[in-house]
């Protein structure tokens, strides 16, 4: 046991323990990078949530409010962040089926693991992409 | 808290036992599951809603979400999506806010967002079902 550091309140007081190496320290993997990536379109969807309460209020208070909308959704910058968000979903989506698996206990090997990243890679673009193919035959775009 | 003048003749371990150190079990990593495999299911419809909603103009919108199914299936969406981001959200400032005040304030301000954005379109919703 360490003595007590007298300078610090006791509730942040600690004992120093042998602590794991750092992220630096290993070699960068993919699932390490998608884990990153995961949380990161987490965090996107968050604040993408303002775009979808802005949207459903708009519609809720009237045809003045809903053009405004639908003038930042056509608009280019408009259509990057939607777009974003799409993919942001999609990819949060597969990458959190992929946590499922996990959780249930399945999907550690090497080959399962780096398949299943891949997937949600892969799938979270197609994904998107099919949705937008789907939005631009249906009404010529956002 | 393992401080040696701690007066508690309890053990760390006999702390964590039971609930954990947070007091709280294993609730939110429950929830962030049940959310998360509800909106695996509703995904498909919702996307189905959005598409069915592009080009239309306010009047349009509000017909189509005056729809009972569509109101229901939005409202469920967005009830789990809101849950899942809330305790998302309290992981990441868990994890990467040390300071004790600006993460408790940090954790209080991300349950006021989800709970104002999930309130404000459920109202949207509600509103437009009920054809006010």
């Amino acid at each position: 046991m360490q003595p007590a550091n007298p300078s610090k309140p006791p509730m942040t007081a600690r004992i120093e323990r042998p602590l794991s190496p750092h992220l630096q320290t290993y070699r960068w993997t993919l699932t390490m990078a998608l884990s990153i990536v995961h949380r990161a379109t987490g965090v996107a969807l968050y604040f993408g949530t303002l775009l979808l309460a802005w949207w459903l209020i708009a519609a809720a208070s009237g045809p003045g409010a809903y053009a405004n909308v639908q003038a930042f959704t056509g608009s280019i910058i408009g259509k990057l962040i939607v777009f974003g968000y799409t993919w942001a979903l999609m990819h949060h989506l597969l990458s959190g089926l992929r946590h499922l698996v996990w959780d249930l206990g399945y999907g550690f090997k090497a080959s399962e693991r780096e398949a299943m990243t891949w997937g949600a890679l892969i799938g979270g673009v197609s994904l998107t992409v099919l949705v937008w193919i789907a939005a631009y035959a249906i009404g010529g775009g956002r | 808290m393992n401080a040696p003048k701690s007066p508690s003749m309890r053990t760390p371990l006999a702390r964590v036992r039971s609930l954990g150190s947070s007091h709280s079990g294993t609730s939110d990593f429950w929830r962030q599951r049940v959310t998360a495999v509800a909106m695996t299911v509703l995904i498909v419809p919702v996307i189905v809603v959005v598409l069915m909603l592009i080009g239309s103009n306010q009047a349009g919108a509000k017909q189509i979400f005056s729809s009972l199914p569509i109101a229901i299936i939005m409202l469920l969406f967005i009830v789990a999506s809101a849950w899942h981001m809330k305790i998302g959200m309290q992981v990441v400032i868990e994890d990467y806010v040390h300071n004790e005040k600006i993460k408790l304030a940090s954790v209080m301000a991300n349950n006021f967002f989800c709970i104002a954005v999930a309130l404000a379109s459920i109202y949207a919703i509600l509103k437009m079902s009920s054809g006010v």
